[in-house]
């Protein structure tokens, strides 16, 4: 059984199905790739070579930058990826309207 | 593939052909519930507002559910004294070429009075119905709407990537297609805005999460919770994307508020939350509040995609439950129409889901029953709350 699946073509990470476990091969895209860190079901692995502050591909959209090199078949996840969205974002930064001034 | 619908008198079709019994207060719920039940297995169900004070929103609503294509004749149950405009939904129902009628419970003489006058219009307008005519339907015809749950960790990569597929398909087949949930696409603001067909609609997609964020967080609610990086969410824009893709990735034709019936094929995003300082509290207090949304801005069906697993349906709409969790489906079998958990074992892509939940979708249409409504359940709620009207330039060309 395969241990991870792609959620959209444009996608560079993969989604781990069946636990993989640290010093285990797997193959992606034809190459066997050594597993340096145990990566549980529902984490992401990379599908290719990621570069700092690229962006982290999943649904087809960037969820995230990438704070470090990332190999192919790495375990992504916080230690390695940031958030793209206004990490500071909160209630004093809103820039909708507020209600008083919304139009009746 | 096509199946025979209810043609009505605006035009649109319905994939059933209910009497709704209708209470216009909670001290009318008890005697219409009565009339509901004196006719078990057929197709009577029970509806209503429970508030005594008016509410224009679920004035809307109602209105819109009692001339849902679904809808085939309403009973009205009113105590009398409520502030519910009754009259008007009366005649709304009328013009819209439904039998109607409305009881007072005042004027009746009470419960037992009411009950047999209601029984005896149930029973009669029961025969009315089998004489609309069919006609023939197809998925252009469909209005869908989708929702999540009792999600956990299998929802974003298995059921809910499966329906955004089954809802990209909707829309190549010219259906109406509506998802909703404004508070999980935090943090997704510029993909969303990019997304509508002109840029001012672009501009009032983004302008509604950053209501939706305002609003949740006024409601003491936080978006990134430490347990999510535990189920492997990395960041708020991949936990919102995992609700997000719910809706497939076709350009978006319009932003709508509850109620709002869509004029031309498309993907419609739902607001579900609130305009102005918040209220009458959360802006849906269950699952169930959004169903009803979504059938009163016209859905036929409902995708409801569950991890954890939830048993609901709802009364006019049937709703289709997509279980995202393999050991969840094999736990709740009886309730889950398709197992999408089988992508997760391996079993099937979110291609393989896709098409069965599509095919499943024709079925459920041509008169099939989807698993809740084979089991009975017709859950349904309408609470207070407030909108301002949807301006122009969330519905471009409509």
């Amino acid at each position: 059984m395969k241990k991870y699946i792609q959620l959209h073509p444009s996608d560079n990470v993969l989604i781990v199905i069946d636990t993989i476990k640290e010093g285990e091969y797997i193959e992606i895209d034809e190459t066997e790739i050594y597993i340096k860190q145990s990566v549980p079901v529902g984490h992401k692995i990379a599908a290719c070579t990621i570069k700092p502050e690229e962006s982290i591909i999943k649904y087809g959209v960037p969820i995230g930058l990438a704070t470090q090199p990332i190999n192919k078949g790495d375990y992504v996840h916080i230690h390695n990826v940031k958030s793209a969205y206004i990490p500071t974002y909160t209630l004093q930064t809103t820039f909708i309207e507020t209600p008083k001034t919304l139009k009746k | 593939m096509t199946w025979k619908g209810y043609l009505r008198q605006d035009g649109r079709k319905g994939i059933r052909n209910y009497i709704l019994v209708v209470y216009l207060v909670e001290c009318a719920h008890h005697v219409a519930r009565l009339i509901a039940q004196k006719f078990p297995g057929e197709q009577v169900q029970l509806i209503g507002f429970s508030g005594c004070y008016p509410n224009e929103h679920a004035d809307r609503v109602m209105n819109a559910l009692c001339t849902h294509p679904n809808t085939g004749a309403v009973l009205l149950i009113s105590l009398g004294c409520e502030s519910f405009k009754r009259n008007v939904l009366h005649e709304n129902i009328l013009t819209s070429g439904r039998p109607c009628h409305t009881l007072v419970i005042q004027q009746q003489g009470g419960t037992k009075k009411t009950i047999d006058a209601g029984s005896e219009w149930v029973s009669k307008t029961l025969l009315q119905l089998e004489k609309i005519p069919g006609t023939d339907m197809t998925v252009a015809d469909l209005t869908v709407g989708t929702v999540c749950g009792g999600s956990d960790a299998t929802s974003g990569i298995t059921a809910n990537p499966a329906v955004g597929k089954v809802f990209n398909r909707l829309v190549e087949n010219k259906a109406i297609a509506i998802f909703e949930e404004t508070g999980e696409m935090i943090g997704l603001e510029e993909i969303i805005s990019k997304r509508g067909v002109t840029p001012e609609l672009g501009m009032e997609l983004k302008k509604s999460v950053q209501k939706a964020d305002w609003y949740y967080t006024q409601m003491g609610h936080g978006s990134f919770a430490p347990g999510n990086a535990d189920g492997g969410l990395t960041t708020i824009e991949e936990k919102s994307m995992g609700a997000y893709c719910k809706g497939g990735d076709a350009p978006i034709s319009g932003l709508i508020k509850p109620g709002d019936i869509p004029q031309k094929p498309g993907l419609y995003v739902m607001d579900v939350v609130p305009d102005g300082a918040p209220k009458y509290g959360f802006p849906n207090i269950n699952d169930n509040a959004e169903i009803v949304e979504m059938i009163a801005s016209g859905s036929h069906i409902i995708l409801f995609t569950t991890g954890r697993g939830s048993v609901v349906g709802s009364a006019i709409s049937p709703v289709i439950k997509i279980c995202a969790n393999p050991q969840t489906y094999q736990h709740m079998q009886d309730d889950m129409d398709i197992n999408a958990g089988r992508i997760l074992s391996g079993l099937a892509t979110i291609d393989e889901v896709s098409k069965e939940i599509f095919e499943l979708i024709e079925k459920v249409a041509s008169g099939t029953p989807s698993c809740s409504e084979a089991l009975g359940h017709q859950e349904f709620v309408l609470t207070y709350k407030t909108f301002t009207p949807t301006g122009p330039s969330c519905l471009p060309g409509q």
